[in-house]
């Protein structure tokens, strides 16, 4: 083995050696650049996992605690680094456990490739022990699955995984290998990314045409917004955003995911879109004379109500994903391509504008919100604190410089609306799924994605309850993972809707939670919990400067609401403000 | 909207695919997901090595069906996808009838029921007859109705088969997938486009 070892990790060029299945997987992560997998082992993956020990050394596999948690891993190191998670998984069980993770993966365009171990291939379809039909299951949450019963085509399958995760509209993909793939010893070539599947386009061709109409609209616009998502960050078109809207001199509001792609303080910058998103960029939505949508997708939590939705506006749609034009709503340009690409060109055909008075708009509206919401919520004179004092008093330490990690809920928006982004890829959370839970385990994988950053996951006391178990793979791997959680003894948001909406008939919302401190100190992780603001400043610097991972607990306000708000089923101008 | 965008009627998809486990799957289950009702699928061989074409028809609006073919366009195994409303293609669907010898020989004019209905003998055994009728829904319907007194002993149908009317060129661009660069037309999607023809492959 060490001999053959000391052959392999090379191109395709080298004479065939013969391997089992398993070892060609490994090689092929190598050359991929794999550095870190997430996996939980099990029998139907075993010969991978008995290839892996000697691995140790190339590979770095950290043992979660779930597959739920793993995938969760893979997704938060796959955001952070900006390349491909690797999940592993065994069979039955081990593999549904990762379909919440596969589905928000899908929704939120996150590369991932999952290799699930599989029963021997003369054994599918008999109901065999911890057989399960894994890629009926996957298909509508996968961009692509396969699998794969033959040692031999492990290297192509491979190869076309990483592709197809990395390139167009990123995406999960799962390759199923059963036990005597793993097992069979086939003479393998050596190992040679793909970059071409005849039927897979994953850029569609830019049109110099649609380009010019529209640089048109924007140049004689009046009032031109523009608002952007995740597109922009997975396209790796920062720098070219921002010199973008820097020559347009158009102001810019960003979705959830799109947060970070530029500073939060970038003068262009007006803020949050949709259902909590600021009071400017959701009525003015309605305003602006030609709306520039940059890598996002029109979500409905971004549009509201959709035939009350920028109606006036002409729409320009950059997009990667053609399918995504015209989907919820009717472009009058589609500027389909890789933004990367699209957006250097748009620069150079428009017209070097400001559009101050047009901008001054958004800050009225800031000042109305600030005056209404956000001062409250940052200055609270309440004894308990809120959710936003703390995020205010982490952007003062942290100076924006942190990757904030956040679960579902409540904290989400707070955090999403307050938190302080100097750089790109350091906004993670769980946009179009919206899945509780995925905050912990991601932060996991975050830090191993951006090892030399500062990674705080903030999580309702909901959702770390979801996945708290992997509590123990911090203490195993040491992880250095900071873990706010704001209790509020509530799950938030639910009861905010039922507050709201449902005569505040608190239907099963009253949540209890364990001593969440004495929990950590379980895993062997310092802890505090405070409830007093005047504590909350040294707390926070405590868990910064602490070596190693740190939970504190903050108590929160019980029944604080997240404002403005869209209801549902209202239209962005008709954003409530209380 | 325009009313043509939003009425509903039979619109017959077209899509080539590569010949891969499980795309049947990923195909129907853009439509199950929508809760939309495949009406008739044909999948087969396509005149090229390794390409598939599948006929889809169903009930729906066009605003919706343009969505659809995107979805399943943006499948890796795809290379691509067509609409077209029943005026755009001729369409065929074949049907077999068996029926007792004995019944038909004594009660029947068969040479008349063969040529008022476009029909013709498969087999013809002692015990029983198979006849083989192509047509439109209500064609293959017919021959029922007039074989059903006679004691139709099985009846079977197969799913639709359509050519598209506007299709010029399309086998030329369609070999041009195998190169690891086709040409801009190939690979543009014409929804996208926006042009006048459809069929721009």
């Amino acid at each position: 083995m060490e001999v053959a070892q000391e052959t392999l990790t090379t191109p395709a060029t080298t004479t065939a050696v013969e391997v089992s299945g398993s070892v060609a997987l490994l090689e092929a992560l190598i050359v991929e650049g794999v550095d870190t997998i997430f996996g939980y082992p099990g029998g139907a993956i075993m010969p991978i996992y008995d290839a892996l020990f000697d691995y140790n050394d190339k590979l770095n596999h950290i043992l979660v605690r779930h597959e739920q948690g793993g995938i969760h891993a893979g997704q938060g190191y796959a955001r952070t680094s900006g390349k491909v998670g690797v999940v592993f998984a065994t069979s039955g069980p081990g593999a549904t456990n990762l379909v919440t993770g596969l589905a928000d993966a899908q929704i939120d365009s996150t590369p991932l490739v999952c290799i699930t171990g599989q029963v021997f291939a003369h054994l599918l379809g008999t109901d065999a022990f911890q057989e399960t039909d894994v890629i009926n299951i996957t298909t509508p949450v996968t961009k692509w699955n396969y699998q794969v019963t033959d040692a031999n085509e492990i290297p192509e399958v491979i190869a076309k995984a990483f592709y197809i995760a990395k390139s167009g509209r990123p995406g999960p993909v799962l390759i199923d290998i059963t036990k005597n793939a793993q097992i069979q010893k086939f003479n393998f070539q050596g190992y040679t990314p793909c970059n071409h599947i005849r039927s897979y386009r994953p850029k569609p061709i830019v049109r110099t045409q649609y380009i010019q109409e529209a640089a048109e609209l924007i140049n004689q616009a009046k009032k031109p917004f523009i608002i952007w998502g995740q597109g922009v960050i997975l396209g790796s078109a920062e720098q070219e955003f921002k010199t973008f809207i820097e020559k347009s001199g158009i102001p810019a509001a960003w979705t959830v995911l799109g947060a970070g792609a530029i500073p939060t303080d970038h003068p262009q910058n007006v803020g949050m879109l949709g259902m909590h998103g600021n009071y400017g960029p959701n009525v003015l939505t309605n305003e602006c004379d030609v709306l520039i949508a940059i890598g996002m997708r029109f979500d409905d939590r971004v549009t509201g109500r959709l035939d009350k939705y920028a109606k006036q506006a002409k729409v320009i749609h950059l997009d990667i994903d053609p399918a995504e034009i015209d989907k919820n709503v009717k472009s009058t340009v589609p500027v389909w391509g890789d933004c990367k690409e699209t957006l250097p060109l748009l620069t150079k055909a428009i017209e070097q504008k400001q559009h101050t008075e047009w901008i001054n708009k958004f800050h009225d509206y800031t000042q109305q919100e600030v005056e209404a919401v956000i001062h409250q919520e940052l200055n609270p004179t309440t004894p308990e604190m809120t959710m936003g004092e703390v995020i205010k008093q982490l952007n003062e330490i942290t100076k924006g410089e942190a990757i904030i990690v956040t679960d579902v809920g409540q904290h989400q928006m707070v955090a999403c609306r307050y938190a302080k982004f100097n750089n790109t890829r350091s906004n993670v959370t769980s946009g179009g799924l919206g899945t509780m839970g995925f905050a912990l385990p991601a932060a996991i994988g975050a830090k191993f994605g951006a090892q030399d950053r500062t990674v705080v996951a903030i999580i309702g006391d909901g959702g770390f309850q979801m996945t708290l178990q992997e509590l123990g793979t911090i203490m195993q791997s040491g992880i250095d993972v900071k873990i706010i959680i704001l209790n509020n003894r509530f799950l938030g948001m639910v009861r905010q809707w039922q507050e709201l909406f449902n005569e505040r008939r608190y239907s099963f919302v009253d949540i209890q939670s364990p001593d969440f401190v004495a929990l950590a100190a379980a895993y062997r992780i310092p802890g505090k919990r405070i409830e007093d603001r005047t504590d909350l400043p040294a707390a926070l610097n405590e868990m910064l400067s602490n070596k190693g991972s740190f939970l504190l607990e903050v108590m929160v306000t019980k029944e604080n609401n997240v404002f403005p708000m869209v209801p549902q089923g209202c239209s962005v101008s008709e954003i409530r403000l209380k | 909207m325009s009313n043509q965008d939003t009425e509903k009627q039979e619109f017959n998809i077209t899509v080539y695919t590569e010949n891969q486990i499980g795309l049947l799957n990923r195909i129907a289950i853009i439509f199950t997901r929508r809760k939309i009702n495949i009406e008739s699928l044909n999948t087969s061989p396509s005149e090229i090595e390794r390409i598939h074409r599948f006929n889809i028809v169903i009930t729906e609006s066009e605003d919706v069906v343009r969505k659809l073919t995107r979805q399943i366009e943006k499948q890796v195994e795809v290379l691509k996808v067509y609409y077209h409303t029943n005026e755009d293609v001729i369409w065929q669907e074949l049907a077999l009838y068996k029926v007792s010898t004995d019944v038909i020989a004594e009660k029947v004019s068969v040479e008349r029921l063969l040529r008022e209905n476009g029909a013709r003998v498969v087999v013809l055994r002692k015990d029983y007859t198979v006849f083989e009728t192509t047509g439109h829904r209500e064609e293959t319907d017919n021959l029922i109705n007039i074989l059903q007194p006679y004691g139709l002993i099985e009846f079977v149908r197969s799913a639709r088969v359509a050519i598209i009317k506007d299709s010029d060129g399309f086998n030329r661009k369609l070999r041009e997938f195998e190169r690891l660069e086709p040409g801009e037309d190939v690979i543009e999607n014409e929804y996208l486009n926006q042009g006048q023809k459809v069929f721009t492959m």
